[in-house]
């Protein structure tokens, strides 16, 4: 069976869930070969041998950690062009769609982005995407070239496969055309502790409704494990910060449930969330459209509700 | 400093998106719009030819009703306009439209800064932008939040989940800014009467030089094989908070397992 490669998402080696996602959705559809850029292989081996990785293919370059993406997509070349895969998947972040948007047009090859699905189909690989703020799904194929494909976090429930994770180094040179775009420095942002907003299973999010106090929110997130997102109106207001937004031009999310707070539910922030198994809603205004999409809804403020639901859910656990 | 901004044309959110026949989406029978996010890559070419000096021209490959995207760019401030359209684009995939407009800005001349949107809000991949820098050859400076343009560099900082990056490059570059970068003028008065009078080019693929054999629905290196309305969600339970709202949520909460 021919292979096909996954892209790592890690830190230092810390293999990140997306990753155990992908290398599940590669063994049904050919022989998964992991990819890892970095230096600290050995950290992640265990992880992706666990998941099926037959190979690991290892680039350690320094200008792929100093430039911006395109030494990525030459990397990704170099691999390609030595494993002739039947398909690359890649974890859906900004980084990866856009190294994979010029590997396409190295490899002339189709590029599918944020798949949800991924299956081995009669025409090759078949693709599920959830389109136009998750109205519509699509189904797609590539008809040219290595199908290149960006698949979404949470779409599948790993499953463990071990397999030999053979590492395989890649000697990368990356051209200095690739070296246009310099990475000068590096601001490590602040973390809340909390899990990652695309990976969390359940997420509560803050809107205008907080009126800036989004700590009744963050109460209730962590009395559950969940992650803290936020509509644009909060983070433009400067409330909460923009890498917590849930929406069309924020984190794209789709738990398992999704808790909005003071959210009107406006088309660009559904097309966000819309795609969450479960779905409540807190909001003062029974009208608001974020209701035609609950499971639950509560028409109240949320400043009396989400702590009365925080305490009831701390006592039913104690 | 001669800068091209890259502008599409997309179906209204706010009505019925859907597609064609033949699996494309449906341009021609529905409200559009210059893309939302394209506003701030307008924007942010005013500002910086206002500092200083040159001109912008804004570009779209779309069909005949892209026109009215250009439009907008132009009531904002642009100098001029190009509009690619051909019956042969229809059905073009990211890397096909990308081939377009980087001949379109080939053929514009040598811009310092070519300026994209974040993503369209139709297809919204982002992937046009890094696609543009591969085939022009230009430093990517992509998804930045703020943006420098002095002495022949270009800076920007590109915000991640857990770091931000200051991206730096020299012109001329690709740069694709998110929509935390500006807040976008509306038309005025005069902008908009100054539009009318404002050059407006239209090429084919002829004109660029482009095969209509490489674009278009049949030349796609991807292929929509069936699209479906997701069924729309079903209304649950909508209780109104009579001082037991928080309870009754924490009740299905523990309903459905979460607790
Ligand atoms: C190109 C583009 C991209 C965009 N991208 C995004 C995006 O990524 N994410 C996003 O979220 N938006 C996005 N938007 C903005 C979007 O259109 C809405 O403006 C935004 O989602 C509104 O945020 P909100 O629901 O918090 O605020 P509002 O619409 O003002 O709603 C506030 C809600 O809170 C309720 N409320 C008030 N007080 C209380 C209380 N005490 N208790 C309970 N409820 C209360 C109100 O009844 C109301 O329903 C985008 C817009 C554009 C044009
Ligand atoms: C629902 C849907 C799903 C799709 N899925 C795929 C897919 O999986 N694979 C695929 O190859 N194609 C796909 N397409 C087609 C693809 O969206 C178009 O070919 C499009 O022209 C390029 O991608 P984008 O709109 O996502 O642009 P993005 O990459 O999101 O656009 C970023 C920026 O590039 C510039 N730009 C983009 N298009 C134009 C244009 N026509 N004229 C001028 N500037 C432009 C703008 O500045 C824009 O802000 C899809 C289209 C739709 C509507």
């Amino acid at each position: 069976m021919a292979e096909v490669l996954v892209l790592v998402d890690h830190a230092d080696g810390q293999v990140k869930k997306t990753t155990a996602e992908l290398l599940t959705i590669a063994r049904s559809l050919g022989t998964p070969s992991a990819v890892f850029i970095g230096g600290n292989v050995e950290a992640a081996r265990p992880r992706l041998a666990q998941f099926g990785a037959e190979k690991v293919y290892v680039i350690d370059n320094d200008d792929v950690e100093n430039y911006l993406v395109a030494p990525l997509a030459e990397a990704l070349h170099a691999v390609v062009q030595q494993a002739s895969p039947a398909a690359v998947l890649l974890p859906s972040t900004t980084h990866n769609k856009e190294a994979a948007a010029r590997l396409a047009i190295k490899t002339e090859s189709g590029l599918i982005t944020d798949a949800v699905a991924v299956e081995a189909g009669d025409a090759g690989v078949s693709t599920t995407q959830s389109v136009f703020a998750g109205s519509y799904t699509v189904k797609a194929t590539v008809t040219k070239g290595t199908p290149i494909i960006t698949v979404k976090p949470n779409v599948v429930p790993p499953s463990a496969s071990q397999a030999g994770a053979t590492v395989v180094p890649v000697d990368v040179q990356v051209s200095d055309a690739a070296k246009g775009a310099k990475i000068a420095g590096r601001e490590e942002k602040q973390k809340s502790g909390r899990p990652e907003l695309t990976e969390a299973a359940i997420v509560v999010s803050g809107g205008r409704g907080t009126g800036g106090d989004f700590s009744p929110v963050e109460t209730f997130a962590d009395t559950l494990g969940a992650a803290v997102g936020a509509s644009r109106a909060a983070v433009d207001a400067g409330w909460y910060p923009h890498s917590n937004q849930v929406g069309q031009t924020g984190k794209q999310v789709s738990p398992q449930l999704y808790v909005a707070a003071g959210i009107s539910g406006a088309i660009q922030h559904r097309a966000g969330m819309q795609t969450s198994k479960t779905i409540i809603a807190i909001n003062k205004d029974e009208e608001a459209p974020i209701f035609e999409l609950v499971d639950f809804g509560v028409v109240g403020d949320l400043f009396t509700v989400l702590p009365q639901a925080t305490e009831a859910v701390q006592k039913a656990r104690s | 400093m001669n800068i091209v901004v890259c502008v599409k044309y997309v179906p209204d959110a706010q009505g019925d998106r859907t597609f064609n026949e033949d699996n494309t989406t449906d341009r021609a029978n529905v409200d559009g719009l210059l893309s939302e996010l394209d506003e701030y890559a307008v924007e942010a070419a005013l500002k910086i030819v206002e500092a200083g000096e040159g001109e912008v021209t804004v570009v779209t490959v779309g069909p005949e009703q892209a026109a009215d995207a250009l439009k907008k760019a132009l009531q904002m401030g642009a100098d001029k306009a190009v509009h690619v359209s051909d019956e042969a684009i229809h059905g073009s995939d990211a890397v096909a439209t990308s081939l377009v407009l980087a001949e379109a800005v080939k053929k514009i001349g040598s811009p310092d800064l070519v300026l994209t949107g974040l993503s369209s809000t139709d297809g919204t991949m982002s992937v046009v932008p890094a696609m543009l820098a591969e085939r022009l050859g230009l430093p990517q400076v992509t998804q930045v939040s703020t943006l420098e343009v002095a002495d022949g560099t270009v800076k920007g900082r590109r915000d991640g989940d857990a770091v931000s990056e200051s991206l730096e490059a020299s012109l001329p570059a690709l740069v694709s800014v998110t929509d935390q970068i500006n807040e976008p003028r509306y038309p005025s008065f005069k902008g908009i009467m100054a539009a009318k009078k404002k050059p407006v080019e239209t090429w084919s693929l002829a004109d660029l030089g482009v095969d209509a054999g490489q674009v278009g629905l049949d030349a796609a290196w991807t292929k929509v094989e069936s699209f479906a309305q997701r069924p729309p969600r079903e209304q649950g339970e909508i209780v109104t908070d009579e001082g037991d709202g928080g309870t009754k949520l924490a009740e299905f909460l523990a309903a459905q397992k979460f607790v």
